[in-house]
């Protein structure tokens, strides 16, 4: 049996979770308070995702850079090759919100889409 | 002089909000003035998601929140000025502003709408002892170069207060390639959201040391590191715990303060507490025709109330430029006491106030099982248990116009913490 500590992030209350783990399987979920933190736990520690911020160099527009995203969540543990593989693109100006900036970031199936409009 | 019948002071997401109502209540003059070279106010800034869950149901990111509201802005054909800096306020409404092409402007204006929003406190007003080298920053100039202008200020860096953008910036710094060594916080607990100190501390295994600050800065022409010590009870550093850290770069994340120069010199009445001007329940200030809403009003934690408070602020004004003042019925003070440090609005009246008004505030201290009470005169009408409620989170209660009238010779309402 595993165990593993957690904060709720559902609430300020911020509630101290505990997840008892049978190899992959949720035993339990102690410390909670509310549903919410045990819908938190079972998802954080079986299959933790985020979307991932940042940002790329612009050619030929009115700003040096453009914000992106992830379209969707991505493991957690794949925070880094995403950031890796953008580290070095550029696109040129003009850019919209919503414009695919690299497709299938570092194989996660999950595009990166621009989160602001650059023009010329 | 240009003539307007609304000009407002800030083109964030406080003024684009209120500009975009008042234009939806029947104005049609109104003039925007922002000093920065685009709309968007520091959301341009804020790349990470986490924004609009409560007006768009969904999570944007602080551009994509802010581009929305631009669009309206846009469509609706409202005037802005960018690159405009608003020099001075009348109180007759003569608004004094410049910039590189037009030179000096003098503006008239019916009313006027504050939404100048907010800056971080610096160094200066946290009293750190030390030298002053290159490598100190406030958390948001640090975003603003990593975000926008693309330079990363630092390679090894510690972080002083776990506000939300400090948060924000240890992992924002992480992801572009600096190692953020730690996170210290003077107070107990962090004025920080729980999201952002797991997405950005935990995530990256970055140690967040409470009841900690820095108590020295080493280095003469660039940060060589700095000293943590623990504090006591009354915030003072206990001699023994001090700890080196080596780095180049101190980040301040240490509380927002209101930008009210230009309030100040109009002579708006203002709140000790929150350090934005005292409101009714039109977001009126003491000026007649001059409003406030956002962050220069009170420090939010969510854009979306920003939104609503300045959807508020831009009807109000719409109707003082249509109707005039409603003088009809009597302002009632509310008393924060009890734990509860402020209110918006801090008056209201019965008469003029919408069918249902929310009152926000925010508690002194962290409590737990808590009740928010609301009492009309000794009356208690509100009663409302609260697992827990911190500084780091606005509280809200919703007052009605229908019961409040039903109390008609009250002098007072009061909201407070009990404990049962």
């Amino acid at each position: 049996m595993k165990k593993r500590e957690l904060i709720c992030i559902g609430c300020p209350m911020g509630c101290a979770l505990t997840v008892e783990l049978e190899g992959n399987e949720v035993v339990s979920v102690t410390g909670n308070t509310c549903k919410r933190g045990e819908d938190y736990a079972r998802k954080e520690v079986t299959n933790p995702t985020r979307i991932v911020t940042s940002t790329v160099k612009v050619a030929n527009g009115v700003l040096a850079a453009v914000s992106v995203k992830t379209e969707k969540d991505i493991p957690k543990g794949r925070i880094f090759d995403c950031v890796r593989a953008l580290k070095d693109v550029t696109v040129t100006a003009p850019v919209h919100i919503g414009d695919v900036i690299m497709k299938d970031v570092a194989g996660t199936g999950v595009n990166v889409i621009a989160t602001k409009d650059v023009g010329i | 002089m240009l003539n307007y019948d609304i000009v407002i002071v800030g083109g964030g997401p406080a003024g684009l909000a209120a500009a975009i109502s008042a234009k939806k209540h029947g104005v049609e003059r109104i003039l925007v003035l922002e000093r920065d070279k685009e709309l968007g106010g520091i959301l341009n800034q804020c790349i990470h998601n986490g924004f609009g869950l409560h007006t768009f149901k969904e999570e944007l990111t602080g551009p994509e929140y802010a581009g929305r509201f631009v669009d309206q802005l846009l469509e609706a054909k409202i005037e802005y000025k960018l690159n405009t800096m608003v020099l001075h306020i009348s109180e007759d409404k003569v608004i004094t502003a410049m910039n590189r092409e037009e030179g000096i402007l003098e503006i008239q204006a019916k009313a006027v709408i504050l939404a100048m929003g907010c800056r971080e406190r610096s160094r200066g007003a946290l009293n750190i002892p030390g030298y002053r080298p290159a490598g100190i920053y406030s958390a948001g100039t640090a975003q603003r170069l990593v975000n926008m202008e693309g330079y990363l200020p630092g390679r090894e860096v510690v972080i002083l207060g776990s506000g939300d953008i400090g948060l924000i910036m240890a992992r924002r710094m992480t992801l572009e390639g600096a190692k953020v060594k730690v996170v210290a916080e003077l107070l107990p607990y962090s004025g920080g959201l729980k999201r952002n100190i797991v997405q950005c501390l935990n995530d990256f295994d970055i140690p967040l040391k409470l009841s900690h600050t820095v108590v020295d800065i080493k280095g003469k022409e660039r940060v060589e590191g700095v000293t943590l010590a623990q504090v006591d009870e009354n915030r003072r550093p206990i001699p023994g715990t001090e700890e080196f850290y080596s780095c180049d770069t101190l980040l301040l994340s240490c509380g927002l303060i209101p930008e009210n120069e230009l309030s100040r010199e109009l002579g708006v009445e203002m709140s000790p507490v929150t350090s934005g001007p005292l409101v009714n329940e039109s977001l009126e200030t003491n000026i007649e025709g001059v409003f406030a809403c956002g962050n220069v009003l009170h420090v939010h934690d969510l854009v979306d109330f920003v939104s609503q408070e300045a959807e508020a602020a831009g009807k109000h004004a719409a109707e003082y430029v249509l109707e005039g003042k409603k003088a009809v019925g009597r302002e009632i003070p509310i008393i924060a006491t009890d734990g509860v440090r402020y209110t918006v609005p801090k008056t209201i009246n019965p008469m003029r106030m919408e069918e249902e008004h929310v009152i926000r505030f925010r508690v002194g201290d962290v409590y737990k099982n808590c009740y928010v009470s609301v009492y009309f005169g000794t009356e208690r009408i509100i009663h409302r248990k609260r697992p827990i409620v911190a500084p780091g989170e606005m509280e809200q209660v919703v007052l009605k116009k229908a019961q409040l009238l039903e109390y008609a010779s009250i002098d007072t309402i009061t909201v407070k913490l009990e404990m049962e």
